[in-house]
């Protein structure tokens, strides 16, 4: 069944897991599907679409998943064999597990497979090397500020990508710093309040879960600067698990990741790796299709049918 | 009660001790052992003392030891850990599956250190002479 809402600064977002999975939320009501033809079909032609990757953990080999980079790349795969091509690809962050230039060689080669450009924001597994994140800079700080923060436009939407992985205090969450904040003030001074803004960063610049120091200390200064735009999409990794929230004009994403899920907050003695049923594996691991469609166009939401692809 | 190594370990201890000397701190230890249910016994400096990482968390998470005492952190989980000083005046690597990372506290007073990765993750050493 298809309905038709109108909704300022529309948005879709579908998820895609390994299992082929797909997953829907217009009007801020997540909904799946299958990413099968059936599904595509549905897409107005033309649409605008990209990808959201994140926490490959290159190089992680512990029982959870004991090759990472098998699993990235089963996901390639399946992206490239998707029938709408996404414009491009976000990932966010734990591109590798503990920062070693192996680690970036393969989760490279695996993702240039995918034949789109990638766009970066690194996580905390990808500063540990040496030189405190300067591997990471090498490969991916081209044009970037400071510890690797940068934004671009796209499709009339802006995109920022923000660092939240370094200089972390004790006792507290992700942080931005004050440097950061001051820049991503300035970066959107000259934007109209109709821009559509996707934000994307590893740890979630909401609150998830404290205890297990899932948020981000000062995100609250940033969605403060962003308050006056009309559509605000926060894309995140690290928590390995989908979690959505809409909150006013700011809707908030958590990506799978390609490489090992992570108990829900609460539910275990801590986050880390978990282990789950041979053969179980793909359906907690996906990447992220997001479609947008312009202001003021109805949204065709369609009701949620599980499917394989 | 957390685990204490006798082994050599770091190349910072000796590697050899006499057995009467291991007994002696062991009975030093369990003297002291019933004081508090949170913060660990003083350890004695010739007892190498070990802290685990497991499930995210410091074991010990609050330790007293006397001044010269080496202090090994163990990473135990399936995920890299740091052991940062709060006033960063030591750091560790990365600490990946069963890596150790060790430091010795020679001056009194107390450190405070966290993981630098999961900064939710954090200890304190008290180090103080024995009686004071």
């Amino acid at each position: 069944m298809t309905r038709q809402v109108d909704r300022r600064g529309a948005l879709e977002c579908m998820l895609w897991a390994g299992t082929g999975m797909l997953w829907v939320l217009g009007g801020g009501v997540p909904r799946s599907l299958g990413l099968g033809s059936a599904a595509a079909a549905e897409l107005p032609k033309g649409s605008f679409t990209f990808l959201q990757i994140s926490d490959s953990h290159i190089g992680f080999n512990k029982p959870a998943n004991p090759d990472a980079l098998a699993t990235l790349r089963e996901a390639i795969t399946k992206i490239k064999d998707m029938p709408v091509k996404p414009a491009f690809m976000l990932h966010t962050g734990d591109i590798t597990h503990l920062s070693k230039d192996t680690e970036f060689d393969n989760a490279d080669q695996a993702i240039k497979a995918s034949g789109l450009t990638t766009f970066y924001v690194p996580g905390e597994h990808d500063v540990i090397d040496e030189g405190t994140g300067k591997a990471y800079l090498q490969r991916y700080g081209k044009g970037a500020k400071g510890a690797g923060w940068h934004s671009f436009d796209q499709n009339g939407i802006h995109f920022i990508g923000l660092v939240n992985v370094v200089n972390l205090k004790s006792g507290g969450l992700g942080n931005l710093g004050n440097e950061q904040l001051e820049w991503l003030e300035d970066d959107i001074k000259r934007l109209s309040a109709s821009t559509p803004i996707v934000v994307f960063a590893h740890i979630p610049l909401w609150t998830v879960y404290p205890e297990w120091g899932w948020g981000t200390e000062d995100g609250a200064r940033a969605l403060g600067y962003l308050k006056r735009f009309g559509s605000v999409t926060v894309l995140n990794g690290h928590i390995h698990q989908i979690m959505q929230k809409v909150e006013g004009k700011v809707t908030f994403h958590t990506a799978r990741s390609t490489a090992f899920p992570q108990p829900e907050p609460g539910k275990a003695k801590s986050p880390g790796p978990m282990a789950v049923p041979a053969g179980d594996l793909g359906k907690y691991l996906g990447v992220t299709n997001v479609k947008f469609a312009k202001v003021n166009t109805p949204l065709a939401i369609m009701d949620s049918t599980l499917a394989d692809t | 009660m957390h685990k204490r190594t006798l082994a050599p370990f770091g190349g910072a201890t000796n590697c050899y001790r006499a057995p009467l000397r291991i007994g002696m701190a062991l009975v030093f230890v369990m003297l002291m052992a019933p004081t508090h249910s949170h913060t660990q016994p003083a350890a004695s400096v010739e007892t190498p003392v070990e802290i685990t990482i497991d499930n995210f968390t410091f074991t010990p998470a609050v330790i007293t030891v006397e001044p010269g005492t080496m202090i090994r952190w163990l990473n135990r989980d399936d995920i890299p850990h740091t052991v940062v000083a709060k006033s960063l005046t030591f750091k560790s690597k990365a600490l990946d599956t069963d890596d150790s990372f060790s430091h010795r506290f020679n001056e009194v007073g107390v450190v405070d250190y966290f993981c630098s990765l999961h900064p939710h993750m954090s200890g304190k050493i008290i180090i103080r002479t024995h009686g004071s």
